[in-house]
């Protein structure tokens, strides 16, 4: 009797309630792979289009970047340069004040102030990115410049600090996660060597929560480098070859935000530009997710 | 002349004289009143709950980490109360040194998790001596041959009784006077839990050891002195009778000592 109980079929409805809750399921993870491949396919293929009319050898030897003057010229590297000084000098600011932030909030806050930090660190992240491009622009460079009269209205040096800024509850949020997730009993075995707090935190702890540490900072750098308005609007539309982060430069992100903006005709080669930055900023992004991915698995320590 | 010259008769290593540990409002521990004699092996028994683990880390003021903690009484070590105000718990754990019931290197080479301590002690050594010491201390936990060829190798690597002896080994480096060993053998297997019962003999000569164990078999076949420990009906763990291993197991003087080890409850 029991046996025949077990075996009876499944009623239809049920059996097609199931079938459809799969595939659903199934559908809303598709969604999100197929839109990632097709941004991926459109670059590529706008990219290869824009090849066909730039060598790549001028691409990536050009030191000019003039696509929408009379006299032409397609070099990346004063794109390239720009987005990697403002990201160089926000990664100065938010690495050392993130894990800062982080230790303290994991090693040395007692409870009550971590519950208290860590919620407004996660605020900070929430304002958004326009806002701090203008405080740069209206209050940190007119700041600055008391101290280096040289320095232009727009310039890499404010909006890198801004974003740096901004950053900060980034690094710092994801690191106290690895920090607290660092098993108790490792700092037991610290302490129970005579160890100081700051010796189990710094010596101790921080090493073996390394690879979420790195993640964080990864993370953040490719942030960095894919942030959009604090540079748009407080770095300048000056492409030109330069670490001199007093001058105002123009970013890759800074460029795509120009050429959308403005009305450049579609298929013309102005507009093809937008899709070969985008790919160059795409390639960025991707190697350092590879290297943060490569990070976190050669470093990951497994606690049981 | 310093404290430790005029302790030197002193038999016994540490002296708990009616020390009490509160968490908060609940008083966990009341009243314990123990000498730990020198170079001797000293039991911790008595069931789940019943304060032998809290006795055990009030002795180099592990309890500290515990914000709700605090201890009254005294804990004498050489004659000196660790629980004196100015008494820096850093400096009482680098002569009191612990190993936990789950072993827990460091995520680091076998070699950085022996010389950790050392190093944040700040002794001064040569790369020879450091050698030196990661090998004497290695040999003194029983670990040296298995592990000679593969120093580099992340202590997490081996397996959980190897990273047992590494842990004591690492409490070792430090040249501690006394080892606290929390239900050290609670997580291995038979043989490894037998090696590390025969290093504990070894270690004698050198240390004073307290260990905390649910196993009374261990306790009776790998200790001088028996602790026997209970909680009373507000949960307070006491200690009921403390004697050589020899008496507490053959002939206790408290019945519920005798119902306890004869296995009638715990």
């Amino acid at each position: 009797m029991a046996v025949t109980e077990l075996r009876r079929q499944p009623s239809l409805l049920r059996a097609a309630f199931e079938r459809f809750i799969q595939v659903l399921l199934v559908f809303a993870a598709a969604i999100s792979i197929l839109t990632t491949a097709g941004i991926v396919f459109s670059l590529v293929f706008e990219t290869i289009a824009f090849f066909s009319e730039v060598s790549i050898v001028e691409f990536l030897t050009e030191t000019e970047w003039t696509p929408l003057f009379s006299i032409k010229k397609y070099g990346i590297w004063p794109l390239v340069t720009a987005t990697v000084l403002t990201s160089a000098i926000a990664m100065m600011v938010a690495v050392p004040l993130g894990l800062i932030a982080a230790i303290f909030l994991s090693e040395f806050a007692s409870d009550n102030i971590r519950r208290t930090v860590k919620p407004l660190l996660e605020i900070l992240a929430g304002i958004p990115t326009v806002v701090y491009g203008y405080f740069a622009l209206t209050t940190i460079t007119p700041f600055l410049k008391n101290f280096i009269p040289t320095l232009s209205i727009f310039n890499s040096l404010s909006a890198g600090l801004v974003m740096g800024v901004m950053l900060i509850p980034f690094v710092a949020s994801l690191s106290e996660d690895a920090l607290s997730a660092v098993p108790n009993s490792l700092r037991e075995a610290a302490y129970g060597l005579g160890s100081t707090r700051f010796e189990v935190a710094v010596r101790v702890i921080t090493p073996a929560a390394i690879s979420g540490i790195v993640a964080s900072i990864v993370l953040a750098f490719s942030r960095a480098i894919g942030e959009t308005m604090i540079v748009a609007i407080a770095a300048g539309q000056n492409p030109r070859l330069t670490f001199d982060p007093t001058v105002p430069v123009m970013t890759m992100t800074s460029y795509i935000v120009q050429v959308s903006l403005g009305d450049t005709p579609y298929g013309s080669l102005s507009y093809y530009t937008l899709y070969a930055v985008g790919f160059t900023l795409f390639i960025f992004t991707f190697i350092l997710n590879i290297f943060s991915y490569w990070m976190v698995r050669k470093f990951r320590e497994v606690y049981d | 002349m310093t404290t430790h010259d005029l302790e030197y008769d002193n038999p016994n290593a540490i002296e708990a004289h009616n020390m009490s540990v509160y968490y908060g409002s609940f008083r966990a521990v009341k009243d314990v009143s123990l000498a730990i004699e020198k170079n001797r092996i000293t039991a911790l028994i008595g069931p789940s709950g019943c304060g032998k683990s809290t006795v055990l880390r009030s002795f180099n003021r592990m309890n500290d980490l515990v914000p709700s903690a605090r201890v009254e009484g005294q804990v004498l070590f050489h004659g000196e109360n660790i629980y004196a105000p100015g008494v820096d718990p850093v400096n009482v754990r680098r002569r009191i040194g612990m190993v936990f019931q789950k072993p827990n290197p460091f995520p680091k080479s076998i070699y950085e998790n022996v010389i950790y301590g050392p190093r944040i002690n700040g002794w001064k050594l040569s790369r020879r001596e450091m050698d030196e010491l990661v090998e004497r201390s290695l040999r003194g936990a029983a670990l040296w041959d298995e592990v000679k060829d593969k120093l580099n190798q992340n202590g997490l690597s081996l397996s959980g009784g190897q990273q047992q002896r590494l842990c004591i080994a690492r409490a070792l480096a430090v040249e501690p006077e006394v080892i606290l060993m929390d239900e050290p053998c609670s997580a291995l297997d038979p043989i490894s839990t037998l090696k590390i019962e025969e290093l504990m003999f070894e270690l004698r000569q050198h240390y004073t050891i307290i260990i905390v164990t649910h196993n009374m078999q261990q306790a009776s076949r790998a200790s001088d002195y028996t602790a026997f420990f209970l909680m009373d009906s507000d949960r307070t763990g006491q200690l009921v009778e403390y004697g050589s291993t020899s008496q507490i197991f053959q002939n206790p003087k408290d019945e519920r000592t005798e119902q306890y080890i004869s296995g009638q409850f715990g």
